[in-house]
């Protein structure tokens, strides 16, 4: 595996940062990640060393910042296996999947089409959505979750059909942590004439994704989530796809032509889809945290995550005031309660012990109906969390006292 | 004034939290009604006041809400109750001050009180100000 203890060292903020008092022990990673400092120093490179605008120019510096945003391109595309030229910028997951939404399934779906998604979706992949069925009339069909909430082909196949023309799932779920069979899902889609598109907001920090193996039509992921800079993000499309979608998101950069009779013509893709002056510091930061993921390895920051989950499942576990309710997905993330607390409460009680969770409905309000609970607490891991944040974790789930304590202690 | 130690205070919330007396629907179709949900947290709450003649001759509320929301709300409620319109706003002023670590006036809290430390968990000040918040709206609206 790797020396943790040398890989945290490179991360500003576990290094002697403090929570109300403590020791911070962070495990909101889902939510988003800390920065190794070749990813801060990358980005702080740009504004101080290497500002200058990318597309066309005439100068040395414009013209060297084009070159590396290409290669940060071709950075994405080989940790993805896919082309560059399918490589997208984007400002993060949320707008991969709303251009995606605008720009095929706004133009290509029509009335009585149907969208298939799932109850376990994350907002950002149902409301874009939700917006072309009420421009287009297109239909919206969930997949029905088995009986650990996952999505499974068997249930696909019951409900896709010929008027399906799009499949739109996370492979990996922000909140139960349960891992979609994307190739199989991608070979289901296409059998019936549909395209699938595939949330990797959850998957691609950890697990490596082959793109073009999985056949899958579109994978979107932000890299704040993979050490990355926030703001930053990637749309990956096949290249027959992106090529016959037009972009609504327009200006300068993305067109060759235009005139007084209204008209223009866009870039062929990636370019047409990047209007205006991207986030460069972000591109440039984006590419430092790949390089960063692949010098530790995808692979083994999954094996990290599992082993950090069943170690802390198998305490967790022991404990009968703690409702799990993804014990076999071991992925990174543990979504609990506390036996009669209210989750806020809970997560403000390992707040005034410097330990930092998410609770609520993680942006997937449907889901909660599946579960039958308003609210659950969700942990969840990274590259560099270790087990001495997972013991603290437990005892304070298990021994910590009520939320009062935070408030009077 | 109410003189109290951290395990009277605990208690006071829990007691709130465990059995809100004002929690429920209103008793008739007379009250004004402000529903209000946090972003921060799952809170959804309504907020219910009935008033007469310039008072506020009762308050209730329902929904989804954490220990915070739900105890400070409850004990809002309390307070509330057979004030006149400019005694409520006062209170709820007051309760915001405390909230915010401003100076305040201790003797119209009365048990509201046991929120004062609510800003050493600063992520739960919108629960602890969600209701009373409602209640001022529709007292504004006065």
């Amino acid at each position: 595996m790797y020396d943790i203890k040398k890989i945290r060292e490179q991360f500003p903020m576990l290094n002697g940062k403090k929570m109300q008092g403590h020791p911070l022990v962070y495990l909101d990673n889902a939510s988003t990640t800390f920065k190794p400092q070749c990813v801060i120093d990358a980005t702080v490179k740009y504004y101080s060393e290497e500002t200058a605008n990318h597309h066309r120019g005439d100068y040395d510096l414009l013209y060297n910042m084009d070159q590396k945003v290409q290669k940060a391109r071709q950075t994405v595309a080989h940790f993805v296996n896919s082309d560059a030229k399918e490589v997208v910028f984007t400002s993060g997951d949320t707008m991969s999947l709303n251009l995606i939404a605008l720009s095929y399934g706004f133009q290509f779906l029509k009335k009585g089409d149907e969208i298939i998604l799932s109850e376990n979706e994350h907002a950002s992949d149902l409301l874009p959505w939700y917006e072309v069925s009420h421009l287009t009339g297109a239909v919206i069909k969930f997949i029905p979750l088995d009986e650990e909430g996952r999505l499974t082909v068997d249930n696909l196949k019951k409900i896709i059909s010929n008027k399906t023309k799009v499949i739109s799932v996370a492979h990996v779920s922000n909140v139960l942590g349960n891992v979609v069979d994307i190739k199989a899902f991608a070979k289901v889609a296409h059998e019936n004439g549909a395209i699938l598109v595939v949330d990797g907001a959850q998957s691609v920090p950890h697990m490596k994704i082959d793109f073009k193996d999985a056949d899958i039509d579109f994978l979107t992921f932000s890299g704040h989530k993979m050490c990355g800079p926030t703001g930053i993000g990637c749309l990956i499309g096949k290249y027959e796809l992106l090529e016959k979608m037009w972009p609504y998101f327009v200006g300068g950069g993305m067109n060759v032509s235009f005139n007084k009779d209204i008209e223009m013509v866009p870039y062929e893709p990636p370019m047409r889809f990047e209007a205006g002056t991207q986030n460069i510091a972000g591109i440039l930061g984006l590419k430092a945290a790949i390089e960063f993921i692949e010098s530790i390895g995808v692979e083994n920051i999954h094996v990290h995550d599992r082993e950090l989950c069943e170690y802390a499942l198998s305490k967790l576990e022991k404990c009968d005031d703690v409702i799990i309710y993804n014990k076999n997905a071991k992925n990174g993330i543990i979504t609990f309660n506390k036996k009669g607390v209210f989750a806020q409460d809970e997560a403000t009680l390992l707040n005034s012990k410097g330990i930092a969770i998410r609770s609520g409905q993680h942006c997937a309000k449907i889901l909660n109906d599946f579960l039958g609970i308003p609210a659950t607490c969700r942990m969840s891991t990274y590259l560099y969390t270790t087990k001495e944040d997972i013991d603290a974790f437990v005892d304070a789930v298990i021994n910590g006292g009520d939320i009062l304590d935070a408030y009077f202690n | 004034m109410l003189t109290l130690t951290n395990d009277m205070m605990r208690s006071i919330i829990m007691d709130h939290y465990s059995n809100p007396m004002n929690k429920h629907q209103p008793t008739s179709d007379k009250f004004e009604q402000i529903h209000m949900h946090s972003d921060n947290c799952i809170d959804d709450l309504n907020i219910f006041l009935l008033i007469e003649n310039g008072i506020v001759t009762d308050a209730c509320f329902d929904g989804v809400a954490c220990t915070i929301s739900t105890a400070s709300t409850d004990i809002m409620c309390d307070l509330l109750k057979g004030k006149k319109i400019d005694e409520a706003k006062n209170i709820i002023k007051q309760y915001d001050n405390m909230i915010h670590e401003q100076p305040f006036d201790e003797e119209v809290l009365d048990e509201a009180i046991v929120f004062i430390n609510t800003s050493k968990q600063a992520a739960r000040i919108r629960c602890a100000t969600i209701g009373w918040n409602a209640a001022d709206a529709i007292l504004k609206g006065k």
